[in-house]
């Protein structure tokens, strides 16, 4: 899952696409918390609680995300990376 | 499990309560205040650092006898963690005086609101001492940090940066975030002296590879957030596409607390004498941390040659200077590494005000004036001679000349190199140095050489810039002489305590 994630940020040309992907990653960040959790060390709740924080941090990423997202589109017309393009060198 | 004391635990974290207690003021401040007084909240937020970093230095300074972990081990109280607040303190309370009559910003709350916030993160992510504290230092520091890029809603440049900076580093902070997941699967723990105990002893059975993999990880996170090349691409297209003094926050503060956590986390979760299977873990990371350093300052200094643009410039010269600190990071493995992470806290604190000082003059020259190309700085030694002054001060202490404060920063961090025997990183830094002293150069003699094109016309300083500027210059010129002594012993005993918790 994380694998996908990485491919969909590297590969992906729509920048909605690309949040969609790290939100991914992060999912699979989780599993692999709660997973780890359950079979290493289920008598401490680290596991569990470090889990629900990267929920709350992924939602309020995606909020922020988005908003810069829209911006961005509102004054280009376009979400897809190569088109934003002002800044190079 | 010890009883909880409420008086004893506050210190750890004053600097989050005085930055909360500022916000809270600031936010109240912009509902209550008309649109013409708004300016004051500047002062407001200044005051409000200045003062928490003030009482941090005078009352709540750690003693052997209090410094430990607080909060259920979340934070870690000592002289690193003290340190590295008062320099994120410091960095914000400048930026929001220079911030005070820039266009759009100047007179906005919620504009101080954030920076306060993203501060905040920066205190806790350089006491953090767990991996829970560290991830969500590090995102209270840098979400704030993408909604300032793309403040300017009605600027295409600032949006396009914002939407950059984010996917870059949202993308960063999931990698290291799979990096820290994947420690605490091996160890079953999120405090990272706990993390250290376990792997050192005989019940970690997991192979060698698999940490080195989480290494890499988090390494390639931190990469990102020190813009170290190659990690770097964001770097450049953030600090020209951000409003100016966003641009000056990021490229201190935010830097500045990476470090102090890449430092923390090196040496506190894989200690000097932890081997798994034979093989000395801390030596990957500090090899990892040399590689760095040569292509950030490769990459830095030599594309920064060709830079036009005044931001971009200093941006590729702060991937540079990434390169120079990872030198220290590298020096951590053997004997310089008392003198290496004293060399970092003073390289950072010293990186803060120079680069603070560079960018308040850009500011003031691009609201004068709109541009902010090198070629427009010409001739503004005979338009405005104390900002050409402030000008050159700051570029030759960024390039390690005295009576700069750069040029202690850097041989500090060279003297530990060498201690490590690492004698080849520390020449390739000085080479490196020279290449830089071109691209900075070259900025100075625009500015006393080429004559411009209304020369006769001053640039307006406002009474803020003024003082802000000149005490920030004298700070940089005291920094590279009378004030290094007390300053360097004082990090030196915040590297030694640290050595001795682990």
């Amino acid at each position: 899952m994380f694998c996908i994630g990485t491919y969909g940020v590297l590969a992906r040309r729509n920048a909605v696409a690309i949040l969609m992907s790290v939100e991914l990653m992060l999912s699979a960040v989780n599993i692999n918390l709660l997973a780890f959790w359950r079979y290493t060390a289920p008598e401490n709740m680290a596991g569990q609680a470090f889990a629900a924080f990267v929920f709350v941090v992924a939602a309020a990423e995606a909020a922020v995300g988005l908003a810069i997202i829209i911006s961005v589109y509102r004054s280009r017309r376009s979400v897809i990376v190569e088109d934003v393009n002002l800044l190079k060198g | 499990m010890q009883p909880f004391d409420l008086l004893a635990s506050l210190p750890a974290i004053a600097a989050a309560v005085g930055l909360t207690i500022t916000s809270i003021v600031v936010l109240a401040l912009d509902m209550f205040l008309k649109e013409s007084q708004r300016r004051n909240i500047a002062f407001v937020t200044a005051a409000g650092m200045f003062l928490t970093a003030g009482m941090m230095l005078a009352f709540w300074m750690p003693t052997a006898a209090t410094e430990g972990l607080y909060w259920g081990g979340m934070v870690r109280f000592d002289m690193l963690a003290t340190m590295f607040c008062v320099i994120a303190l410091l960095g914000g309370g400048i930026t929001a005086l220079i911030t005070i009559d820039v266009d759009k910003l100047g007179r906005s709350g919620e504009y101080y609101l954030i920076i306060t916030v993203s501060t905040l993160g920066a205190c806790l992510v350089s006491s953090a001492s767990d991996l829970i504290m560290v991830f969500l230092g590090l995102e209270t520091m840098t979400i704030p940090l993408y909604v300032l890029a793309a403040f300017r809603r009605d600027d295409k440049k600032s949006a396009e940066s914002g939407m950059k900076y984010f996917l870059f580093g949202s993308f960063a902070s999931a990698i290291l975030l799979y990096g820290l997941s994947l420690i605490y699967g091996f160890t079953g723990s999120t405090n990272l002296y706990t993390i250290a105990e376990y792997m050192g002893s005989d019940a970690f059975t997991v192979n060698l590879v698999p940490v080195l993999v989480a290494i890499t990880l988090i390494v390639v996170g931190f990469g990102f957030k020190i813009s170290a090349a190659p990690f770097h691409f964001w770097t450049p297209d953030v600090y020209e596409g951000a409003p100016t003094p966003v641009t000056a926050f990021l490229s201190v503060v935010s830097k500045a607390a990476s470090f102090a956590l890449l430092v923390r986390f090196a040496l506190t979760a894989f200690p000097p004498a932890l081997a798994i299977n034979g093989a000395e873990v801390q030596l990957f990371w500090t090899n990892l941390a040399a590689v760095l350093a040569v292509v950030s300052m490769i990459v830095g200094n030599l594309i920064a040659l060709a830079q036009k643009n005044i931001k971009r410039m200093l941006a590729y010269s702060s991937i540079a200077q990434a390169g120079y600190t990872l030198i220290g990071v590298a020096a951590l493995a053997a004997d310089g590494r008392e003198q290496a992470v004293a060399g970092i806290s003073y390289y950072m604190l010293m990186y803060m005000f120079t680069n603070l000082l560079a960018f308040g003059v850009v500011i003031l020259y691009s609201n004068a004036t709109g541009k902010d190309d090198i070629r427009d700085f010409a001739g503004l030694s005979r338009r405005s001679p104390w900002m050409a002054i402030a000008m050159t001060i700051a570029l030759l202490s960024l390039a390690g000349v005295p009576p700069g404060a750069g040029f202690l920063g850097k041989f500090f961090l060279f003297q530990a190199a060498v201690l490590s025997n690492l004698t080849w990183l520390a020449l390739f830094g000085i080479l490196m140095s020279l290449v830089a002293l071109y691209y900075y150069l070259i900025v100075i003699k625009y500015m006393y050489v080429d004559k411009g094109e209304d020369e006769e016309q001053a640039i307006p300083v406002s009474g803020t810039y003024r003082w802000t500027l000149a005490v920030v210059t004298i700070v940089v010129i005291l920094l590279g002489s009378f004030a290094v002594q007390p300053i360097f012993n004082w990090a030196m005993e915040g590297a030694q305590t640290l050595f001795a918790s682990l």
